[in-house]
């Protein structure tokens, strides 16, 4: 089955060439011209990804963000023509999985959104024990007890990636790689932000961290068995 | 030790008060008054008090001289009328008390003495009235007494038996003739003890008059100059608060005098510069917002044009030849404008000045391994690098160094025409937490003389007409010199044609670390020498031949 890809972007030239590009990768791309219809376009045709641009007529991207955010967790991947460092952690911080800095090459996108789609499709049945909380693989739950957890994909593969191998530590460059699927050199606020927001979510003190825990001048690495 | 230590204190003392007195006017104008209203004081003090104290012993030394005539024609009187020793013993003990000034006054005493030139036997007992020592007379005053006839007078210490206690006093003497004994010396003591009591009066009353006086005239002083120096100090203040950036300071203007005046002007001209900078300020948020908005609107289309060409790259091979080359020609330009776009955006973002470094700490031995092996498949020759074994860590935005020294090493990739290419890093001997350093030698076509300082220029090329084999935007160094600008470090160049050329990029290990050297040379002469390598310098007997086959030896 195709994978559906919502591209939001008020440039209807690039639209109309996103849409060429991944028609023939093999997506199935809807298109979208501003942020007041982007929540409407969303819900209608449930999107397995979204290509988003920063900078939209109406709602900006931003805020379009962390509106699909607040209803599902499904991979958000923000264009941008900015490389300003608040532009982009805003982006991230909004909910955004992943950024793409424009001009890009077509190749770069697809590899990006191809990612983002794997998913942890390929795992097979398996529980985990981060902390205090086990990870169902294959059901993609978390839980504490017997309170469940939810969490975006991506947050879900981060979480699985440093539950995996307790024992190490992984440095930004590692996971940027694993969850990210960079195989050159990323931008490794891509995984700070992300590591905020996964404690946000599971920790019972994002202040001290218990289950993600950072090792100074490395990473970060699973906390020990609660 | 002690004769160098006084003066050492003295310049230490000197240095404690040269500081304040350098640096403050008032202190300066309130000293200068107190000393010289000193001076004057202790001139007309020291006048008034010898005019007074010459007046009292003059008024005391009339009346002492006429009591003393009169005491002793008197007593010479009363010695005449006696012939026998017992009646002139009673005749001595009944008249000294007498001559002497009545009981409770002791305003003149006497003292009767053998003269020193009398040898009759001793039958009058060398007396004084009131206690009066005999050691009061001096005696040098004797000798003259008893040498003239004339009255004598000499200033003394009066002594008293029996006590330690003098007083200052005028003894004056004459000789008596006594009945049977001879001759005797009769001094009159006159102890000027109230004179003095007096004097130390107005002594005291003088000291302490002149010193109220000079502390009044410093209080006059000091008063007068803070009503010109506040408001200068407050001048001073008020252009200090501008300066550091409170622009909205005025001074306060009251009156119509000259300060008055000085503070209106200080107004309108922080007023000017207020607005002047509010006005580059605006400029300034206009440009970046420009800046913005141009990155938005350029990148947009691009990514566009972008795509559409890479989607007619892929299918080139079903293309004619020549469409297939202008769509290779379209790929590859696209790049080359993508990469100066890029640089144009990135030397405006550093121009509007809202650049924020990313400080970390980061062993840039790591960094420089990354970046030549980065560049090595670029390389057409050797490409070394060279690196300390201790860390060479600093406090840097390791995204922009990384961007500094690639450019480094790629630039000396495209000149170095296949020549070897060595890269080092270094940290200071002496102190390797002041600066680290890492520089790039190549060995290609080097710069022409005052080339050096061109090639960090915007836009600017060593040679117009050499064809590129990398590319580039022409902004790299010029960005690349920012960028070390900002993390307040050195990028130096040197070259000369044929014999290569050195970029040399120099850091301070953090923050507000200043720089004063390089641990790297930047010329190779200086090379030589920093590695102990021969170095030659050229004599008439060494052959420049030879001289120069080791200096390429040296190199190589």
């Amino acid at each position: 089955m195709k994978a559906r890809v919502l591209v939001v972007d008020d440039d209807t030239a690039l639209a109309e060439m996103l849409g060429i590009v991944l028609r023939g990768e093999g997506f199935d791309p809807v298109h979208c011209a501003d942020g007041e219809s982007a929540m409407v376009a969303f819900r209608e045709t449930r999107p397995d990804l979204v290509l988003l641009d920063v900078m939209l007529p109406g709602l900006d991207g931003i805020e379009v963000c962390r509106r699909i955010r607040s209803e599902s967790g499904i991979p958000i991947v923000m264009l941008t023509a900015k490389t300003d460092t608040v532009d982009v952690v805003v982006g991230l911080e909004s909910g955004a999985d992943d950024y793409v800095v424009k001009p890009f090459k077509p190749k770069e996108l697809v590899a990006r959104i191809r990612a983002r789609l794997r998913g942890s499709a390929d795992t097979g049945p398996e529980r985990l024990q981060i902390g205090d909380l086990s990870i169902d693989v294959a059901g993609h739950t978390v839980s504490r007890g017997d309170q469940a957890i939810s969490l975006t994909p991506l947050e879900f593969e981060l979480l699985v990636a440093l539950a995996r191998k307790p024992w190490q530590v992984f440095s930004r460059e590692v996971l940027l790689e694993q969850v990210w699927g960079y195989r050159h050199a990323g931008d490794t606020r891509l995984v700070n932000v992300h590591v905020q927001r996964l404690r946000s979510k599971i920790e019972r003190d994002p202040e001290r961290p218990e289950v993600v825990v950072t090792v100074r001048g490395v990473g970060y690495k699973a906390g020990p068995r609660g | 030790m002690n004769a160098f230590s006084a003066p050492t204190g003295l310049r230490r003392l000197g240095s404690l008060l040269a500081r304040p007195w350098r640096r403050s006017l008032q202190l300066r104008v309130v000293a200068t008054t107190m000393l010289l209203g000193m001076v004057v004081i202790v001139v007309l003090g020291g006048l008034l008090y010898t005019r007074i104290r010459d007046g009292l012993v003059q008024d005391r030394l009339v009346t002492a001289r006429s009591e003393a005539t009169r005491g002793v024609r008197d007593a010479q009187a009363r010695f005449d009328t006696v012939t026998d020793p017992d009646s002139l013993n009673v005749l001595v003990n009944d008249l000294l008390p007498r001559l002497a000034s009545p009981e409770g006054d002791r305003s003149r005493d006497v003292v009767l003495m053998r003269a020193l030139t009398n040898d009759r036997p001793a039958v009058v007992p060398e007396l004084s009235s009131g206690d009066v020592a005999g050691s009061t007379i001096p005696a040098s005053l004797r000798r003259r007494v008893t040498s003239s006839s004339q009255q004598q007078q000499e200033f003394v210490r009066v002594r008293y038996s029996g006590s330690s206690e003098t007083k200052p006093g005028v003894a004056i003497g004459s000789t008596v003739t006594l009945p049977v004994a001879g001759t005797y010396e009769l001094y009159f003591v006159f102890p000027m003890d109230r004179e003095q009591a007096t004097l130390d009066l107005v002594r005291r009353t003088l000291l302490g008059g002149g010193i109220a006086l000079v502390l009044l005239v410093g209080a006059v002083a000091y008063v007068v100059t803070r009503q010109v120096v506040s408001p200068v100090r407050h001048a001073a203040a008020v252009a200090h608060r501008l300066s550091s950036g409170r622009l909205q300071e005025r001074m306060r203007v009251r009156g119509e005098d000259d300060l008055a005046k000085l503070a209106a002007s200080f107004n309108t001209m922080a007023a000017s510069l207020q607005a002047q900078i509010a006005q580059l300020e605006n400029l300034s948020r206009v440009q970046q917002r420009f800046v913005s908005d141009v990155s938005h609107e350029l990148r947009t289309p691009l990514t566009t044009i972008r795509m559409a060409a890479d989607v007619l790259h892929e299918s080139r091979a079903e293309f004619d030849p020549a469409i297939a080359r202008s769509v290779e020609l379209l790929a590859t330009q696209l790049d080359r404008f993508e990469s100066l776009l890029g640089d144009l955006l990135e030397i405006s973002r550093i121009d509007a000045g809202g650049e924020l470094l990313d400080l970390e700490p980061v062993d840039l031995r790591d960094l420089a391994g990354r970046v030549v092996d980065a560049a090595k498949p670029l390389a057409q020759g050797v490409l070394d690098l060279h690196v300390p074994t201790h860390e060479c860590v600093a406090q840097v935005d390791s995204r922009r160094i990384e961007r500094v020294l690639r450019n480094l090493v790629v630039n000396a990739i495209e000149h170095s025409n296949g020549k070897p290419i060595l890269v080092r890093v270094a940290t200071d001997d002496e102190d390797p937490h002041a600066a680290v350093a890492i520089s790039v030698r190549d060995h290609g076509v080097g710069l022409r003389p005052g080339e050096a300082a061109l090639v960090f220029n915007r836009f600017w090329r060593a040679d117009p007409s050499r064809a590129r084999t990398i590319g580039g935007s022409g902004l790299g160094l010029a960005i690349s010199s920012e960028d070390v600008r900002l993390h307040g470090g050195w990028l130096q160049a040197w070259g000369e044609p044929g014999e290569g050329s050195c970029f040399r990029m120099t850091l301070p290990t953090g923050p507000g670390v200043e720089l004063s050297a390089s641990p790297l040379p930047l010329a190779p002469q200086q090379e030589d020498m920093g590695v102990g390598a021969p170095y030659l310098r050229i004599s008439p007997r060494t052959a420049p031949d030879v001289v120069r086959q080791e200096r390429r030896a040296g190199r190589a």
